[in-house]
């Protein structure tokens, strides 16, 4: 379960705006009519996407209605799950996995790189207000580790430099390309050595 | 070693490019409307000969599985759907053939939601897995311009949908019927079981839950042979496997092999070989974080498929290999996956919600030397209470990686737990119930 903070300043009211209205109505068309509910995650991510990356209460509100359910079932949801941000994070949201695979391969030095440019404490935006940053589990990437996500992409292979190349570029609103940081292969294995090198999948 | 030719996932680095032309060169959806016009029987009789078992982690026979769904549909739909939510700590394989194998996972669904009569798949994604989800969405609208998905889907005249539905970080979410509350729009809280949800799944209607990786094999082995694939690994642990190596080796990677490949064997041919050399190894976890630690000695010999495990006490789960070396400190490690579980207990059950945090505090102090000796009975005793005490399996998948540590690095733990009893000892280590025991002092 995560910790939730309800941000303090929250927005009267909230609507899908035209387009997301219509993407909306796309995503009740995968579910069986009876069963609406099932979109209720999908909303939230629109609600996520319209409103700079995290949910104000009035957006649960208009889900609930949208989907006549409980106002209190849909932030049930908001909070159980750590995707949905119930209060600001920065342009740049940056995750880092410190989980045992990518701590013993360093995660604690990403964190220390984004502790000293982008802010002391973690989910605290950054002075120019471009970035934040969290600790995350597991991101599913463990054999290119460690590894961090930065909005929807994953920077992978990464040490104390690449990653302060990868925050400084995200400073300047040039953000790098994501992938690996070793310049391998997706998950093959580098050393060319290793009987199968990379060609053999 | 497995031959070239035996491999399932030729793309699995994406050397030869993920899209539908170029899947079709590699034989996906070679013969499928041949191989649904055998009917149901023979592709469920032809998965029970391959002896394939689930790759999600428990490795439940899936030719079995399937056959639990009824036979007639009868006025509730069936339903299939694939869990790709992919959040055990160690695994990343489920994500490549997402994002360089999708063809493989579509064919899959089809003939797979054809075996159990379902109609419309749900492919539920982990969020954070936005890439590979695109990805996935191309590949299948791409399968649909064919029309090997749709109204009488590939000339089979099946029809069959596939929509994708995202999870949004939560690694209960997983546990299948914890993600088929998630698909209802609920908080991903796991059922009681039984009913199973076979018989009372998504909605209330039958349905089948299956790993991508299992899905995914399943074209091959009915366009090979059942017999083929058991004809990989040894009885009961046939086939191949996607093995995730990662930790301190010197080339951590994704690799396919045969089942039962020898533990050290795949180390030393595809990663490289421990940092500072095998014999500064300290410990593997087999098979993603819930799986028990094997110490040195046992890794010297075993065998990776699902019995031999089993046999020393620990599970191939979803065999995410995790080599840890003798730089490491075991308690720590074991102390940052206490953590993972601490956050991710949905809160349903109370010795896992309140053990998991135990373990973790006990551990985090463990590491750094706060803790005493009967801190260590009280560790075990936690995990205990734990086991078999749950709703869902995650209250084992807490408890066994501390079970294997206190099994396997007792000596480790107890160097650091010389503490003498909290109420002899100055030194103030406030932590929940023990607290009163410090206020005695003033009285
Ligand atoms: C806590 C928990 C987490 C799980 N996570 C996953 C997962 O991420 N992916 C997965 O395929 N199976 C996961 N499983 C296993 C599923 O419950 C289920 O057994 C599996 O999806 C069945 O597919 P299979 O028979 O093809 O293996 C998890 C189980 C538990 C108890
Ligand atoms: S065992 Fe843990 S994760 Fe599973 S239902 Fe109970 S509280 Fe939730
Ligand atoms: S542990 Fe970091 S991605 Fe899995």
């Amino acid at each position: 379960m995560s910790l939730k903070k309800v941000h303090s300043e929250q927005p009267k009211n909230f609507e899908f705006n035209v387009k997301f209205k219509s993407v909306a109505e796309e995503i009740l068309k995968k579910y069986p009519e009876k069963n609406k509910k099932s979109a209720v995650m999908p909303f939230l991510y629109l609600a996520q996407k319209q409103n700079d990356n995290w949910i104000p209460l009035a957006a649960i509100k208009y889900i609930s209605k949208y989907l006549s359910m409980p106002y209190i079932s849909v932030y049930e949801v908001a909070t159980f799950y750590s995707m949905f941000n119930l209060s600001p994070v920065g342009k740049y949201f940056i995750q880092i996995c410190t989980t045992t695979p990518c701590l013993i391969r360093g995660a604690d030095k990403i964190v220390k790189v984004c502790k000293q440019k982008i802010s002391e404490k973690e989910n605290q935006i950054s002075k120019n207000g471009e970035c934040s940053w969290t600790e995350v589990e597991c991101l599913g990437a463990c054999v290119n580790a460690p590894m961090m996500q930065i909005n929807n992409d994953y920077y992978e292979d990464l040490d104390e430099k690449s990653t302060s190349k990868i925050i400084d570029s995200i400073f300047k609103d040039e953000i790098l390309k994501p992938g690996s940081y070793r310049g391998r292969k997706n998950t093959s294995p580098e050393d060319a050595n290793t009987i199968n090198g990379s060609e053999n999948a | 070693m497995l031959k070239k030719e035996d491999k399932i996932f030729k793309n699995l680095y994406n050397n030869h490019g993920w899209e539908l032309d170029k899947a079709i060169k590699r034989d996906d959806w070679k013969n499928t409307k041949e191989i649904i016009s055998k009917g149901k029987e023979w592709i469920i009789n032809e998965i029970k000969t391959s002896e394939l078992r689930g790759r999600g982690g428990a490795g439940f026979s899936t030719g079995m599985k399937w056959s639990f769904a009824p036979k007639k549909i009868g006025s509730r739909p069936h339903y299939l759907v694939i869990n790709a939510d992919e959040s055990e700590p160690g695994t990343c394989k489920d994500r490549d053939i997402l994002r360089f194998e999708p063809q493989k996972l579509i064919e899959g669904c089809l003939i797979a939601g054809f075996a159990v009569g379902a109609h419309v798949c749900y492919i539920y994604i982990r969020g954070e897995y936005s890439f590979e989800g695109q990805r996935l969405q191309e590949a299948i609208n791409q399968a649909y311009k064919k029309n090997f998905l749709g109204k009488n889907a590939c000339g089979s005249s099946w029809d069959f949908d596939i929509h994708i539905h995202y999870g949004a970080g939560a690694y209960i979410c997983g546990e299948e019927t914890a993600l088929l509350e998630s698909i209802e729009g609920n908080k991903g809280q796991p059922r009681l079981k039984p009913p199973f949800p076979a018989l009372v799944g998504l909605y209330g209607c039958p349905t089948i839950v299956n790993n991508v990786e299992t899905i995914a094999v399943v074209p091959t082995i009915l366009r090979r042979g059942g017999k083929w694939f058991a004809s990989l690994g040894r009885p009961k642990n046939t086939g191949t496997k996607i093995f995730c190596i990662s930790g301190n080796v010197n080339s951590p990677c994704n690799v396919e092999e045969e089942m039962g490949i020898p533990l050290k064997e795949l180390i030393n041919t595809y990663a490289g070989g421990v940092i500072g050399g095998w014999d500064n190894l300290q410990a593997v976890i087999p098979g993603g974080s819930s799986m028990p630690l094997l110490p040195k000695k046992i890794c010297e010999t075993i065998k990776m498929d699902f019995d031999s495990l089993v046999e020393n006490k620990s599970g191939l789960g979803t065999a995410g290999i995790v080599v840890i070396n003798k730089d490491q400190d075991i308690v720590s490690c074991m102390a940052r996956i206490a953590r993972f579980y601490k956050h991710e207990s949905c809160g349903q059950c109370t010795p896992c919600r309140e053990g998991s945090g135990w373990m973790w505090r006990i551990l985090n102090r463990a590491t750094k030397g706060e803790t005493t000796l009967s801190d260590i009975d009280l560790l075990e005793d936690v995990t205990k209470q734990i086991e078999g005490h749950t709703i869902c399996a995650f209250g084992e998948g807490s408890s066994w990686p501390v079970q294997g540590l206190l099994k396997h690095f007792r000596k480790e733990i107890d160097k650091k737990c010389s503490n003498d009893p909290l109420i002899k000892k100055k030194k103030d280590v406030p932590y929940l119930v023990d607290q009163h025991l410090l206020e005695k002092k003033n009285a």
